[in-house]
């Protein structure tokens, strides 16, 4: 018997995952952005269909929030602060980027091996769900370690963000007030990165993290 | 089923709450900063007065807010350092005003971050909802970032950068924990908000799986740890404190610290409630021992003023985490003292580092000397909080670290040596520097914008505490201690 609910919110939650290898290894800040947009597609599909699914009707706002927030508001905005700050449209990422499969291969083995264990009595969704949103994290976490372009450290919070959202989807009935505060938080967080954005490229002229971290504040 | 839980609490929660979030919004639109920064001392007054009522009021909890012993005391404290915090504040940015460094726009974005920045602790303390307590602590993240990145100096926007992505980062993982923690209680308590409801997880702490438990809490730990200052996640701790404006230091480490591990001590006391799960105590052990052997160490080589102070508190943090990870009766109030003492004590000592940094017109430690010759109550002052923080007697600091070690050495002796050479490397450097700092001779004579009561009141508690605790308060200590496990 071939249930359709539970292979479209897999595929949904799969494809989240997907992006996330593909935001690893772009070097060009406009295709990280389209992938991006991807990803948020693939989130607000996942977090609607979970709503249709289940029934849960608030789920269509989390869908709605970040279908506008993240895979349109967002990614546009980025797409201006880097054509009017002229910054550099190619990153080099820290490590190689065999090397970063190679590790986040190993991440998704071990969110994996971690999760699955210990959530025995959930549902299968809630356990593969849960798989996946932490792989999304921790690759999201590498993307950061990663890359030390801010643009792309931004990027990098805010798909650990999709993964957080994917999680809190995928478990039954949990209530509203958090997906809301997830939304606000990261409209907020999108606003101070925006601002920062802004300052460091007055200061230092570039949007390189490791010229300002070079920077101790403590000269002796 | 319990009843339907009431959703206002018919006492002076709702004004210590809502005080300071209707004036963050007023004082956003307050244009002159002299009157504006009395504002802010009224409405922490009011705070302090509404928190002090708490005392009396035996509120039952509801679904968003609750009022327990635990944190009934810490809103109290928090509401006092938010008020003396205000009146150093008042003075301090008079002088800033005065050379410069800070304009009237910006002045009015301080004061309503600083309303806004205490609304989040006090919510974080008194929310009963796990998606409320998450809610207010990255609340608190992001109006701590705005402020220290205030000056707007290439350092203050790093470090405001740093402190933002390592925080960040930090809350991420403690949003996971939190969701984890819901599909634990799920099963058990079904979907909806009682899941997510301290009293319910409480209550029923014992049916919920203790495998998920297990894991949530590693997340929360490193997540809400992270904003605790706990090694190896400090690292934005010191930057934070040392570029943005003394005030927020002092709250910094007075009140968010605190703020950060009442968190984390409350998923322990989930965890100790369940019974199954792992004990939560070694974690904390070894991040405290390591935060306070790593912080000693580093004290040496600092040569920023705020930066040394800084390095203190992580040590200090450690210091409590240990005390929480030993466990028992007598470690767990140890811990509570410490946690009241420290913060205390910390915040009296940005005060006096924050006029002495204006007097010097540097924060390089080399740079401030003699300033028990050049302004006898100012370095008296900072001496004593110097010798209060060392953990010297009378102060109150003095009987926690008493007390903490005399327990540590009853049940694991080995702990306690590193515990003993921890306080004294750390020790050995709040000596070196403050020889330096306040004898000698001067090298400022500036005069002291702004009074000291702030900080003379801070000493005056930790002394009286390190001389005489009222019974009361023991047997109040003693309560919570217990309901720590």
């Amino acid at each position: 018997m071939i249930d359709i609910g539970y292979d479209a919110a897999h595929l949904l939650g799969a494809l989240v995952l997907m992006t996330s290898f593909a935001l690893l290894y772009q070097r060009r800040l406009f295709s990280l952005l389209n992938v991006f947009t991807i990803q948020a597609l693939a989130l607000s599909g996942a977090a609607a269909w979970q709503a249709y699914a289940h029934d849960e009707p608030h789920l269509y706002i989390t869908a709605l929030l970040t279908l506008t927030l993240k895979a349109i508001a967002i990614p546009v905005a980025l797409h201006r602060i880097i054509q009017r700050l002229h910054i550099e449209r190619t990153v080099e990422p820290a490590l190689g980027i065999g090397l970063t499969m190679v590790a986040g291969v190993s991440l998704v083995t071990l969110s994996i091996l971690l999760v699955l264990p210990v959530t025995e009595n959930a549902t299968a969704l809630t356990r593969e769900d849960l798989a996946l949103s932490l792989s999304v994290v921790l690759l999201g976490l590498l993307m950061m370690i990663s890359r030390r372009n801010a643009v792309s450290q931004v990027v990098g919070f805010m798909s650990i963000e999709n993964g957080l959202i994917l999680a809190a989807v995928g478990v039954a009935g949990m209530p509203l007030v958090v997906e809301m505060s997830i939304a606000f938080s990261v409209m907020v967080a999108f606003i101070i990165f925006g601002i920062f954005l802004f300052q460091i490229r007055e200061r230092f002229e570039t949007l390189d993290v490791r010229k300002i971290e070079s920077f101790r504040g403590e000269s002796d | 089923m319990t009843p339907a839980l009431p959703t206002m609490l018919p006492t002076m929660l709702p004004i210590v709450l809502i005080a300071p979030l209707v004036m963050a919004a007023l004082l956003a639109l307050v244009p002159n900063w002299r009157l504006a920064s009395w504002l802010n001392v009224g409405a922490c007054a009011v705070t302090f007065a509404a928190s002090l009522a708490l005392f009396t009021a035996k509120p039952a909890a509801t679904a968003m807010l609750v009022l327990d012993a635990f944190n009934v005391a810490l809103i109290a404290l928090t509401a006092f350092v938010g008020l003396t915090t205000a009146i150093f504040s008042a003075g301090y940015i008079g002088h800033e005003v005065a050379s410069g460094t800070l304009n009237p726009l910006r002045l009015r974005f301080y004061h309503a971050m600083f309303q806004a920045f205490l609304f989040t602790l006090l919510l974080a303390l008194s929310a009963n909802n796990l998606g409320v307590l998450w809610v207010a602590i990255e609340g608190a993240t992001l109006t701590t970032v705005l402020m220290v990145s205030l000056y707007r100096t290439a350092a203050s926007i790093e470090a405001a950068w740093k402190y933002f992505i390592l925080c960040g980062v930090g809350i991420a993982l403690a949003l996971f924990g939190t969701i984890l923690i819901y599909l634990a209680a799920q099963p058990v308590m079904g979907p909806g908000l009682a899941a997510m409801t301290w009293t319910r997880l409480l209550a029923d702490a014992a049916r919920i799986e203790p495998n998920i438990l297990n894991l949530a809490f590693v997340f929360l730990l490193i997540g809400y740890g992270t904003k605790v200052g706990l090694a190896p996640l400090h690292a934005w701790l010191p930057d934070a404190h040392a570029e943005g404006p003394t005030p927020i230091s002092a709250v910094l480490s007075g009140l968010l610290l605190n703020v950060a591990l009442y968190a984390v001590l409350r998923f322990k006391m989930l965890l100790a409630a369940n019974g199954a799960a792992l004990a939560p105590g070694p974690l904390l052990m070894v991040m405290g021992l390591s935060s306070l052997l790593l912080a000693a160490l580093m004290l040496y080589r600092r040569r920023d003023i705020k930066r040394f102070f800084a390095y203190s508190s992580i040590e200090h943090m450690g210091i409590i985490a240990f005390a929480f990870g030993i466990g028992g009766p007598l470690a767990n109030f140890a811990g509570l003292l410490h946690m009241a003492m420290h913060s205390l004590t910390k915040s009296a000592i940005f005060f006096a580092v924050g006029h002495a940094v204006q007097i010097g017109g540097t924060q390089r430690i080399d740079g401030i000397r003699g300033l028990t010759v050049s302004h006898p109550a100012l370095g008296w002052g900072l001496l004593a909080g110097v010798v209060a923080i060392a953990g010297l007697p009378p102060f109150g600091v003095f009987m926690s670290e008493f007390l903490l070690i005399t327990s540590t050495f009853a049940r694991q002796p080995w702990l306690g040596l590193l515990l003993v050479l921890g306080i004294a490397v750390a020790f050995g450097a709040l000596v070196l520097r403050v020889q330096r700092l306040c004898f000698g001779a001067p090298t400022g004579g500036a005069p002291i914008h702004g009074t000291l009561l702030p900080l003379y009141a801070h000493l005056a508690v930790v002394l009286v505490a390190g001389v005489w605790l009222p019974a009361p308060l023991v047997a109040w200590f003693q309560a919570v201690a217990a309901l720590l496990g």
